[in-house]
């Protein structure tokens, strides 16, 4: 198991200026490679030598890909190195899309959103503390869940989503983007590719072994936001353990679109509940046609949980799922 | 081995190190500032806190080759010649150190703090501070502190 060491084994380092030269070199070296944005998940998991790349490509020189930007049809582009600090204070994003920055202003701590990225923060690894300490879980190759037995730690594990491994996503701007519906573009050595937010998040049933759909060889280039319809209600809730910095236990994204007093439309999403954000259709159905009120709100919350199953010691992040869900749409201004 | 070229306190500074040295062990064991601290080395308690181009960063998480050509500070350069910083005269006079490892780091944060928002309130403090664990849990003089650095800074 883990034996934290105090230095990281030797890697080569790569340090690309553009993002052709990254992506080449991040299709050369495959599963062999590890891409480098803010380095806090990755030197988390190299001090603890439990991944142990040979190539290092480090994305820090990479100006193209840090910046945000206007785009034609009136949204905004976001380089997966943008700083998170930079996605929180940007006035481009506080005015059209204060829903991700404040997402991004509630990630960890200064230092940590000072150099960690919006791109790392989205494909971060989950923090299942016995995957985390390497052991051979399914999600590490192996075949066995340490976290799912009646005997496990499983506080911060899944209540949603469980497919053999009971993991959960970590992210606090992944929800935020999913209620944006933001679009993720994917660049390899064939060329670019773009998904929906949604579906850019996967879960075990999909690949065990991954938390995205991206594969050795693939990079998160960019982050788009289209245009936000104007009046649109949003609401971000992070509940954690500790107020002053912490991993969420869940979290709740949405976006409501209000016409008079009803609810045309709405994204709703909860994190830390599954493997990956959930967009709650259940929840959203009910919203839609009824004013968001309080009696909205607990049935839409009641709707999200209906299919949410316990670990041992984690039931009471059911309750906390209905109750982020309430104010989400009650509570959103 | 390869020569990383730093820009620290002000002085362009070069040794050699391998590629995956941290800038916390390139600046400890290459430079021989020993000023940043090694804590927990994984990003949690900030004790080698470093100002990288004007923002509080974590050395222990920063590969030295990636602070080449930046403009880098460590608490051996917040002193104003002879003189301590403000921030560090207040630490002294409120008493915010205890066993003192932590302060390091405290206070590059609060220095980088002050330097974007010079009268922070208490909650601004508290924020920005809120990367960097005192195991002393001594925060109320360090908050102390740093508010007063801000009032003599801005007479």
């Amino acid at each position: 198991m883990a034996v934290i060491r105090d230095m990281i084994p030797p890697f080569e380092l790569y340090q690309p200026s553009g993002v052709e030269d990254a992506v080449r070199l991040v299709g050369e070296h495959g599963d062999q490679g590890w891409v480098l944005a803010g380095g806090l998940d990755t030197f988390d998991w190299l001090k603890d030598r439990i991944k142990r790349p040979a190539a290092v490509i480090d994305l820090g020189g990479v100006a193209e890909l840090g910046g945000i930007s206007e785009t034609d049809d009136g949204g905004l582009e976001i380089g997966a190195m943008a700083r998170l600090t930079a996605v929180a204070e940007s006035g481009d994003v506080r005015s059209r899309f204060p829903l991700l920055a404040e997402a991004a202003g509630l990630v960890a701590t200064p230092q940590i959103r000072n150099q960690g990225t919006l791109g790392g923060n989205i494909v971060q690894d989950t923090r299942c503390w016995y995957y985390r300490s390497g052991w051979p879980c399914y999600r590490a190759g192996g075949n066995v869940c340490y976290a799912g037995t009646s005997r496990s730690m499983n506080r911060e594990h899944c209540i949603l989503g469980a497919s053999r491994c009971v993991a959960v996503n970590p992210s606090d701007t992944a929800p935020a983007l999913v209620a944006l519906d933001a679009e993720m573009t994917v660049a390899n050595a064939s060329g670019e590719r773009t998904y929906a937010a949604r579906d850019f998040f996967i879960g075990p049933e999909i690949d065990i072994t991954r938390m995205t759909v991206l594969e050795p060889g693939d990079l998160l280039t960019r982050v788009r936001l289209p245009a936000p319809q104007p009046g649109a209600r949003w609401y971000f809730e992070k509940i954690r353990d500790r107020k002053s910095w912490d991993f969420s236990l869940a979290s709740v994204a949405s976006v409501l679109h209000v016409d008079g007093d009803v609810v045309r439309d709405a994204r709703i999403v909860v994190n830390g509940v599954a493997p990956y954000p959930v967009r709650s259709d259940a929840a959203e159905a009910v919203a839609r046609g009824r004013a968001p009120d309080d009696e909205t709100g607990q049935m839409a919350g009641e709707a999200a949980v209906q299919d949410a199953r316990a670990l041992r010691h984690n039931d009471y992040k059911i309750a906390l799922m209905r109750n982020l869900v309430k104010r989400s749409v009650r509570d959103a201004a | 081995m390869q020569v990383v070229r730093l820009r620290v306190n002000g002085d362009e500074r070069a040794c050699g190190v391998p590629a995956h040295y941290t800038l916390l062990e390139t600046l400890r064991y290459g430079l021989g500032l020993t000023g940043s601290k090694q804590g927990c080395d994984k990003g949690d308690c900030g004790a080698c806190t470093v100002i990288l181009d004007g923002r509080a960063v974590l050395s222990c998480l920063t590969l030295a080759r990636e602070a080449e050509g930046r403009e880098l500070r460590t608490v051996e350069g917040l002193a104003i010649g002879t003189e301590p910083h403000p921030v560090q005269d207040q630490f002294d006079l409120a008493g915010a150190a205890q066993c003192g490892f932590c302060t390091p780091g405290i206070l590059c944060s609060s220095v980088a703090l002050l330097e974007r928002n010079p009268s922070p309130s208490r909650e601004e403090v508290r924020a920005a501070l809120a990367g960097n664990l005192c195991r002393c849990t001594g925060y109320e003089k360090i908050y102390d502190a740093v508010e007063a650095a801000a009032r003599k800074m801005g007479q």
